[in-house]
Formats: structure tokens, C-alpha cells, sequence
């Protein structure tokens, strides 16, 4: 007979949970005309610098005696099929063609192997679990790859204080189930929690869709122990709150993408896990209108608004669409509308939490602000409501090529930019629809998360061509800048977005970002050619 | 049995308040229970057995007169009717018992006969089973009590003129076709629909529906449970695998275990 898992098998395919870092830069950015380099595909990348020496059995024997989990196709102890794992991002979009992974198991092992390498010219990139978009832990050339997840230890945990310390591999669903089964939770979650690395997390400053409750991981990581360019072991794992002595160093190292050190272990401030959680679905006529339940969200629930999500009706016919090809389908609103949001609520108390919610709802329909809405009444409903939201990125992929842009920028101005960029296609004569029946384009969907300004883009096209992009780029950085936005909201730079840094930081921010990778990194050789360039 | 066919159809829909399908199970620390200290909401094939009943009516091949959830079990089975009447149902009827009493399947069946010999129903739509104890006996009990014919595990339903009821069922290995008169059980499989969400507006009319409140001494019902539980214990834990470095060595490890 049949389970009631059945129930839940569609809810149970969720798309990615991914979540943005906010922009944290309200510099007014001026706008630079040129760009670059293009390095989308990996087409166009910078070329190796001769500064590096290159990698040779010598080398090789040297990382060995320090570290016995090393993998090289210099010495055959593995095949280049078996370093693809390591060279390639998961996309198949980026192609590093190093020829030794070093996968150390001990802090001290990642001292010992940068400091040889620090004196011996060889260049590194340190990586993760590998599941970046920008081609951030991948190398660009022969780099050597410094894999963490060996040192995959949780350390201690403090259940009076909630602080959390542990080694920078530990895979963020697995320290996230340590703290579940003593009643906390990680302050961070994301789609690619099962391989992602709370380190490269750190690193990479990724934001997740726990980031409206519990802020950016500026607040919450209390300490780091970072390994330096020149192997110098720097051990900042304070697991105070308070420290106003000198430079916070560690903000420093969070977010930047393992140019300056390499992030060995984490103190991190984890809350209590919410024992009661609800969602509620909303459709409304416009984007004043989701603003204004947003504004409502927030002072009706107060502490307990987890998440708030917005998507648009062309965001809802991509997953409607992909949820009938799968036989899924299921009759959501009673009358739709041109936009929808999404209300997750987490708190202690599940009356406490109902009593409020019930008060927004009917707030909301009887000054008549949503059209209709629905509430999920168990866990089941409440997985499938919110796989209304995370299939979009999915159902997109599925409907054609997809241009995807994921910006940070002022929640007012956010819709703004999705308009700005249908007319601009409207305009070139390629959006489907209008007159143009066959348009190259398909649909234009914007998407994302209300809450931390983080607005996704995603153009369905019937394939990648340079028109296409021609007109996209760099007019959507343009925009972006235009309204004081960022042109990375949660991706970070990697080596994707390096070349267009200039939109979102000025000069000054740029040089002072140059000064500081010197400081730690004379040499440059630590995840070159990435990030500032 | 009723002598004359109705004209209007009124529909039962018996709903339990059970722990959430999706938490995790923990025995309770006495072992002879679990930790009900967690979510709940109504049981799964009630849910569909909610929606089966306002679909029956939106289908309008036969005229409904009235949806009614009844559920029997402590004060907070209130939401679990809360959330039949956001769906759609008319009117509920809460049976109040005792917190954390155990009631049986027989007990549940007493209850519900007794309901339904009063509210003049001829349409019962119940799940086959609770996920929380199993039993899925309720709907056999409540037949034999009244005399009713029963469709168990349907998998579709089909309200006819003149007080037909064709039912699928599901069974091993196929679909059976079954057909009788009104008055019917009918316990509901997961394939006969998928469950509404509850909407904002209905959410608050279901605010303004009626939930009658009848104490179990009104029905004459005797609660002692008739069965003991010994013990409740989990599945044994799965033992952790371990990594092998190469294929040498999982092959001898393989040899080692005996399994080649």
C-alpha cells in the first residue's frame, strides 16, 4: 500500500535554498563604460602568470612527506579523471587544469604546505566543497588545490552560550544535525548544504535563507582560525561577543573568497532551534503592494518573521508549467495575481506564534491588501508551499537557457530593474510576446528575497547566442549601478565577476581592497586571478 | 438501513489529531509511548477524506446538503476541525476527551455511530488509517456496528442519481470496481485526490462555523482502553558504514564479512 510519503514527493524535490549576503556597500558607484574581459563560459580567462613556478615531482614529494592524502597525475597516484572532481566547478562551467590536490587533515598539515609553497613561488587555491557559481574555488590555471574536507572536526560546543566551534571542512548539514540534536541551529542554510563547507561559507560570506532572522555571518562567525599565505597559523577563535580590542580582523576574512588566508576553523553563535514554524502564501495585484505586506509582515510579527520571499507571475507560470510536465500540478490560489510572497514565521510557542499570524492574515484581507492567500496546515503543506518559490531556478532551466543575475539592491527599486529589463528586450525586438511570436527570448522572471534586497533575474532564452547577451550585458550592471546596487548579492566575485567590480565599488574601495590582499599576500599566490583583478 | 433514498446527501467526515508526518518519532522515556510533546496536525488520509467530501459537492451529480468533521479527542482537536471547516466543510462536532486518554478504535466507532444515527447521515468519508497508531480498523468497526455496506482503500468515487456509490478500491495487484447504495463508509486510499490548501478567506469563514462540543457521557461512551501496551520500542539503530582506501581492500573486507 502506499505511504503517506507519497503525499509529499513533489514537496520533497526542493529546488535550492539559496539566499543573499545584502549589499553591504552604499557607496555610489560610478558607472565604468568599459569591461574588460568577458568570462562567462571560461571562454576568455587571464593568462597564467609567470610569476608562479610550476608544479614538478619534487614539489609533489615535498607536499607528500607533509600530508599522506595527496592525489597527483604527476606521479600517477591518481588519474586526471579522478582530479576533474577537483578541477571542475559542478556547473562543468570552469576547468582548472591542476595536476596535485592536497588534502590536509590538520591545521598544522595547512600551515606546513602553504609555507612551503609560500617559499617555493607555487600558487594555490583553497576549496571547499565545490559548489560555488562564480568559479571561485576552482583553479584557472595550474594552481595547486588545497581541498579542506579532511579537516572535517567539530571541535566543542557550548550549550549555555550556543557557540559552536569547528574545523572549516565540516559540511554545513552535518554541523547543522549535531546542533538539531541539542536543540540549536545553524545560523546559516543554504541548497547546497549537504556538500558546502561551513569554512568556504565563511569564505565566501554566503548569506541563506536564514539571514532575515539571524543576520549575516559578519554577526555571527565570533572567531577564526586562519592560515596565512606564508603558513603563519593565526588563531583568532575568540567565542566572545564583545571585544573591542584592536582591528576585528576576522571580518576581513569573511567574504573574501580565500585571496587573503585560508579559513581552518570557525566559532560561530548559534540560536536556539524555533520549535514551531508556519508559511503562508499570498497573491496580490502589485509590487507597492508586496512592499506594503512586508511592512506589515514586519510589525505584526515582530521576532517571529523568518523569511519573507517574492516572486512574479512569470516566476509562478514557470513552476506552475514544470509542476504539470511532472504531473505535481495542484490548484494554489483562488484568484492569481501579477505577484506572490511568501511568509515563513519560527518561534517557541506555536499558539503564541498562530495568534500573530492569524492577526496579519486577517489585517491583510480585510483592508483587502493580498487578493488571496493560503496558509499551510502541516509539514506536508508547509514543504510544498514553499517549493512554489525554490522550484523557480529549477523550472527556468527546465523551460530554456537562462541568463541568471543575482544583484543586491534597495527593496523599493528592486522591481524596478525586472521592468527596466523586459523593456530594454522589448526594445531589441527579442521578448516573446508583444508582436514577436518567436522572440529568442522567453521570459523575463524576477524573483527573490524581499527581506535582504536580494533580487534574482533570470532570462529564459531558447539558447545562449552573443546577441542575446550583447543586449543584456553590460546594460544590467548599468542599471544596477544606476540605483545604488551591488552587482553581487550572494554568488560573491569568484572569477565570473571579478572584471566588473567597478560597478558597485569605487576607486577608492577598489584600491584599498588591492592594498589589503598585498598586506596578507605579497606574493599574490594565494586563489589568483580571482576576485580583485 | 434507511427505507427511503435521500434527496440531499449528508456527509460525515470523521478527522483525528495526530503527530505530524513529517517530525521524527521518539519513544517516550516509559517506554510504553511516544513523545506526543511535538506537531501535530490532522491525519493525512482524513485530509483527503475532507477534500473528497467538498469535492463530492462541487461535482454537484448529486445534490450535497452538508459536510460535517467530527473529531474525537482532547480540547486541541479543535484546530484539527478548525482546519476540515478551512477547507470547506459546513459544521463541526467535537467529542471531548480526556488529555493524553487513549481512545480505541471501538470506542471511536461507538462515537461515531451514535453521531450519525443523530445527525441522520448517509455518507461517511473516513481515512483508512491514522499514521499515528495504525490501526486502520475504525471504518470496518463502524460498518459492522451500523450495518452499512463499506468501500475500504478507495481510490475514486463517484456519487450517482438514486443514491449510487461507485467506488475504486485498491487492492494487491490491481483496481476493483465496486457498487452499492446509499448508505456507505467509504476509507479513503492516497491516491483519491490531493488535499486544497486552506485559503485566506476560508480560514476566516471557518472562524464563524459552528464546532459543537458533546462530552463522551453524553454518548453513553466507555473509554477503557480494552487493550494494555507492553512496550514501545525503535527500529534497531543502522550502524555507520566505514570508508575503504581501494577496491583491494573492499573486496578482502567483503571476503572478511562473508558476503562473496
Amino acid at each position: 500500500m502506499a505511504s503517506p510519503r507519497n503525499i509529499a514527493r513533489l514537496a520533497t524535490r526542493l529546488a535550492s535554498r539559496r539566499t543573499p549576503v545584502p549589499s553591504t556597500s552604499t557607496l555610489r558607484a560610478p558607472i565604468k563604460a568599459k569591461t574588460t574581459m568577458f568570462v562567462r563560459n571560461g571562454s576568455t580567462l587571464p593568462p597564467r602568470s609567470t610569476r608562479f613556478a610550476e608544479a614538478t615531482e619534487t614539489h609533489l614529494n615535498a607536499l607528500k612527506s607533509i600530508s599522506s592524502s595527496t592525489l597527483s597525475t604527476l606521479d600517477s597516484t591518481a588519474s586526471a579523471d579522478e582530479l576533474k572532481t577537483y578541477n571542475d566547478d559542478w556547473m562543468n562551467k570552469y576547468h582548472g587544469k591542476s595536476q596535485i590536490v592536497v588534502k590536509p587533515k590538520t591545521t598544522e598539515e595547512v600551515s606546513q604546505i602553504m609555507k612551503y609553497c609560500y617559499e617555493n613561488d607555487l600558487a594555490v587555491v583553497p576549496q571547499g566543497g565545490n559548489t560555488g557559481l562564480v568559479g571561485g574555488s576552482n583553479p584557472v590555471h595550474d594552481e595547486i588545490i588545497l581541498n579542506l574536507s579532511n579537516l572535517n572536526q567539530i571541535r566543542s560546543f557550548d550549550e549555555v552560550s550556543g557557540v559552536l566551534v569547528a574545523d572549516g571542512g565540516v559540511i554545513l548539514e552535518t554541523a547543522d544535525h549535531y546542533l538539531a540534536e541539542k536543540g540549536f541551529i545553524f545560523p546559516l542554510d543554504l541548497g547546497a548544504k549537504g556538500s558546502c563547507h561551513i569554512g568556504g561559507n565563511v569564505s565566501t560570506n554566503a548569506g541563506g535563507l536564514r539571514l532575515l532572522r539571524y543576520g549575516s555571518l559578519h554577526g555571527t562567525v565570533l572567531g577564526l582560525e586562519v592560515v596565512l599565505p606564508d603558513g603563519t597559523i593565526w588563531n583568532g577563535l575568540s567565542g566572545l561577543r564583545k571585544d573591542n580590542t584592536g582591528f576585528d580582523l576576522k571580518q576581513l576574512f569573511i567574504g573574501s573568497e580565500g585571496t587573503i588566508g585560508i579559513i581552518t576553523a570557525i566559532s560561530i553563535l548559534c540560536p536556539r532551534r524555533p520549535s514551531a514554524m508556519n508559511v503562508a502564501v499570498f497573491s496580490l495585484d502589485s509590487y507597492e503592494a508586496v512592499q506594503k505586506v512586508f511592512a506589515e509582515a514586519k510589525g505584526h510579527l515582530g521576532e517571529i518573521l523568518s523569511a519573507f520571499e517574492f516572486f512574479d507571475k512569470q516566476s509562478y507560470a514557470l513552476v506552475k508549467k514544470h509542476q504539470e510536465e511532472n504531473g505535481g500540478e495542484r490548484k494554489v490560489f483562488e484568484t492569481e495575481g501579477d505577484f506572490y510572497c511568501l511568509i515563513e514565521t519560527g518561534g517557541s510557542n506555536a499558539e503564541h506564534d498562530e495568534a500573530k499570524l492569524t492577526g496579519l492574515l486577517e489585517h491583510l484581507m480585510e483592508n483587502e491588501m493580498v487578493l488571496d492567500g493560503v496558509l499551510a496546515q502541516d509539514s506536508t503543506q508547509f514543504q510544498s508551499l514553499w517549493s512554489l518559490r525554490e522550484l523557480v531556478p529549477e523550472s527556468a532551466g527546465k523551460a530554456g537557457s537562462v541568463y541568471k543575475y543575482d544583484v543586491s539592491v534597495p527593496v523599493g527599486k528592486m522591481y524596478g530593474l525586472v521592468e527596466k529589463m523586459r523593456a530594454k528586450l522589448r526594445e531589441g525586438g527579442i521578448l516573446e510576446g508583444d508582436g514577436q511570436k518567436d522572440g529568442p527570448i522567453r521570459a523575463v522572471a524576477g524573483y527573490g528575497h524581499m527581506g535582504d534586497g536580494n533580487l534574482h533575474i533570470n532570462i529564459v532564452a531558447n539558447k545562449y547566442t552573443d546577441e542575446v547577451e550583447k543586449i543584456i550585458e553590460p546594460y544590467i550592471y548599468e542599471i544596477v549601478a544606476e540605483n545604488e546596487g551591488s552587482i553581487s548579492a550572494e554568488h560573491g566575485l569568484g572569477v565570473m565577476k571579478a572584471p566588473y567590480i567597478g560597478y558597485s565599488k569605487n576607486d577608492t574601495s577598489i584600491d584599498l581592497m588591492k592594498k589589503v590582499k598585498t598586506l596578507f599576500d605579497p606574493k599574490g599566490l594565494l586563489n589568483p586571478y580571482k576576485y580583485i583583478v | 438501513m434507511r427505507p427511503t433514498l435521500p434527496r440531499l446527501v449528508n456527509i460525515l467526515v470523521p478527522v483525528k489529531r495526530s503527530i505530524d508526518y513529517a517530525v521524527k518519532i521518539r519513544v517516550a522515556s516509559d517506554g510504553k509511548g511516544v513523545d506526543t510533546n511535538v506537531k501535530h496536525s490532522m491525519n493525512p488520509f482524513d485530509e483527503i477524506a475532507v477534500e473528497e467530501a467538498i469535492r463530492l459537492r462541487e461535482k454537484k451529480s448529486v445534490a450535497v446538503d452538508s459536510i460535517t468533521a467530527i473529531s474525537i479527542g482532547p480540547a486541541k482537536a479543535v484546530d484539527t476541525i478548525r482546519t476540515a471547516l478551512a477547507m470547506g466543510a459546513d459544521a463541526g462536532i467535537h467529542v471531548v476527551t480526556p488529555e493524553n486518554a487513549i481512545v480505541e478504535p471501538i470506542a471511536v466507532a461507538s462515537a461515531l455511530k451514535k453521531v450519525i444515527e443523530d445527525k441522520k447521515i448517509d455518507l461517511v468519508i473516513m481515512g483508512k488509517q491514522a499514521i499515528d497508531d495504525d490501526s486502520g480498523s475504525t471504518g470496518g468497526i463502524l460498518a459492522g456496528k451500523l450495518g452499512w455496506s463499506q468501500g475500504s482503500f478507495a481510490s475514486k468515487l463517484e456519487l450517482k442519481e438514486g443514491g449510487q456509490v461507485d467506488i475504486t478500491r485498491e487492492i494487491d495487484g490491481g483496481l476493483e470496481q465496486i457498487s452499492s447504495k446509499l448508505p456507505v463508509i467509504v476509507t479513503t486510499d492516497l491516491r483519491l485526490n490531493e488535499p486544497r490548501y486552506a485559503s485566506l478567506p476560508n480560514i476566516m469563514k471557518a472562524k464563524k462555523k459552528k464546532i459543537e462540543t458533546i462530552k463522551p457521557e453524553d454518548l453513553g461512551l466507555d473509554l477503557t482502553p480494552r487493550l494494555e501496551t507492553i512496550s514501545v520500542s525503535e527500529p534497531p539503530k543502522r550502524q555507520g558504514g566505514g570508508k575503504v582506501e581501494s577496491v583491494d581492500e573492499l573486496v578482502s573486507k567483503m571476503k572478511e564479512a562473508g558476503v562473496i
